[in-house]
């Protein structure tokens, strides 16, 4: 069974302006997916199309207008208060704007302390080893636990995002572009820790993202949203190719991997074949 | 420049020198807390709050200028997130208003020379976009408005910190080629501050690698990708390159 499923779901945002409610713009049109356990499932999308809307749906932040997520095929609508609770910890999400997901007047501390008092209920003196060892499983020290967002970069500051999203030991972590603001050795360690976990706890991943270099490392199965709807469900092969065009323009948009050679080649190697993984 | 807390001080750019030609990309790159942004900050006098600059200088064409001589005037800065850097409260005729208020200027000539930039910067209908708030623009819409206020300044120099990285593949994409073509056409020099060897590969000219707070190697863009000297640099380009499968080839 899946662990987490959205069904047909729509979701239209009105718009105020100073004549009063405009038009209904619709954000989703019937998106329909399904997350197994222990499953990576990437979100690929242009900027627009939907893709956090769904994410913050599929998470209970906000409710379609039609159709229904399912939690472990339980219509999220008709939850229990403990059942909630559940959800609550057992699906943790990573934002894409650190800054704005953690409490500027609170210490790194207290950020991460935060899921593991409300929704683990472990005591004070816990909380503080338990802090340290998340901390280290992102690669920061114990002592920034004493410090406060504004003296942390934006990178540091992602990490303890994961890391709170960590502390209550979920089942599907949510990531909505969590590791594109970080440098690349730090967005392939994160990537190794997810995937650690995903080996030693079954943990499932929403990975979001409109960066599908990551994609073909990390995860399984590609979906492809646009205008609201999925229109590709791939899973992920050594060779990846996307086949609904706006699929195709994103693979078309990735980077170079190498500057644009000069007329006269300066490196014989640079003309190798890719090697096979 | 250093960073002042409880417990004493600590060194966060240590002595860093760059030079930025006019027309061309000089990327800065390093792992996040290099001291990258801290080096921008630090040349226009913006630190955050507990850092300070303590030596150092900026000159132009041998000219030794001040912070604020430089901000806005001399260089003009493009940020990682379009969404903060605006007032939320203010439609882009406003920012615009103000930009041009900063630099002194006002009448017929410096409106059609927003339009203009804003039509360089890939905004089509100016007239309408002027009268937008940034909640009913996209990310890209405001990236470029805020490449087109820098274009109004007329600064030579542009720092672009992270310009693309939070924007969609595509639109990364089409600010990556507008950031090549105003350099070509324009002459700007921009200081590329990024962390994705990608966006290097597709716009740098030269590359300055930073670990520490210090710059450990300075090089054109081929030789950093081809022939990188320091070891931090040739894990930075294997990691970026094992994205592409490409391990083997460096």
């Amino acid at each position: 069974m899946s662990l987490l499923s959205a069904r047909n779901v729509s979701r239209a945002y009105g718009r105020m302006s100073m004549l009063g409610r405009t038009r209904a713009h619709r954000v989703l049109d019937g998106a329909s997916l399904d997350i197994a356990t222990g499953e990576t499932v990437a979100l690929l999308g242009r900027s627009g199309c939907g893709k956090s809307t769904l994410a913050r749906l599929l998470v209970g932040l906000d409710q379609p207008d039609t159709g229904e997520v399912l939690y472990e095929g339980r219509p999220l609508a008709h939850l229990s208060k403990t059942q909630w609770m559940e959800l609550r910890r057992t699906v943790q999400m990573v934002f894409q704007d650190s800054v704005g997901a953690v409490d500027p007047r609170g210490t790194i501390g207290s950020v991460i302390a935060e899921p593991l008092r409300n929704l683990c209920g472990l005591s004070v003196s816990e909380i503080r080893p338990r802090v340290a060892e998340l901390l280290s499983a992102v690669g920061l020290g114990p002592d920034v636990a004493h410090r406060h967002p504004h003296q942390m970069s934006g990178g540091q500051l992602q990490r303890v995002c994961i890391a709170r999203a960590l502390a209550p030991q979920p089942r599907l972590i949510i990531l909505d572009e969590a590791v594109s603001n970080l440098d690349l050795h730090l967005q392939i360690q994160m990537l190794e820790l997810f995937a650690d976990l995903r080996r030693a706890r079954g943990v499932s991943y929403l990975f979001v993202t409109h960066d599908l270099r990551l994609v073909e490392r990390f995860c399984s199965r590609v979906l492809v949203m646009d205008a609201g709807r999925i229109v590709e469900d791939t899973p992920v092969s050594s060779a990846l190719v996307l086949s609904s065009p706006a699929g195709r323009a994103l693979q078309e948009a990735i980077l170079p991997a190498l500057p644009p050679s000069p007329a006269r080649p300066t490196s014989l190697k640079m003309a190798t074949p890719i090697e096979a993984r | 420049m250093e960073a002042i807390h409880p417990h004493g001080r600590t060194a966060l750019v240590d002595g860093v020198s760059l030079t930025l030609h006019a027309g061309e990309v000089l990327a800065l790159v390093g792992a996040s807390g290099s001291g990258k942004s801290m080096t921008c900050a630090a040349c226009l006098d913006v630190l955050p709050p507990g850092t300070r600059r303590v030596a150092g200088s900026v000159a132009i064409d041998g000219n030794v200028r001040t912070a604020f001589e430089l901000r806005g005037r001399q260089v003009a800065s493009i940020l990682q997130n379009p969404r903060t850097a605006f007032n939320p409260v203010r439609s882009m005729r406003e920012h615009v208003g103000e930009s041009l208020r900063a630099i002194g200027r006002r009448g017929a000539d410096a409106r059609a020379e927003v339009t203009q930039a804003m039509r360089d910067a890939g905004l089509d209908d100016p007239e309408r976009v002027l009268g937008l708030f940034p909640f009913e623009m996209s990310g890209g819409m405001l990236q470029r408005m805020m490449i087109a206020l820098a274009l109004v300044s007329r600064a030579p120099f542009i720092f672009a910190d992270e310009p693309t990285t939070d924007l969609d593949l595509i639109v990364q994409r089409e600010i990556l080629d507008l950031l090549d073509r105003l350099k070509g056409e324009r002459g700007l020099g921009i200081l590329l501050v990024t962390h994705d060897m990608g966006v290097v590969a597709r716009l740098a000219d030269r590359v300055a690698v930073m670990e520490h707070g210090r710059i450990i190697e300075t090089g054109g863009v081929m030789e950093i990708f081809h022939a990188p000297q320091h070891a931090v640099t040739r894990s930075l380009v294997a990691a970026h390159l094992s994205l592409y499968g490409l391990e083997d080839v460096a």
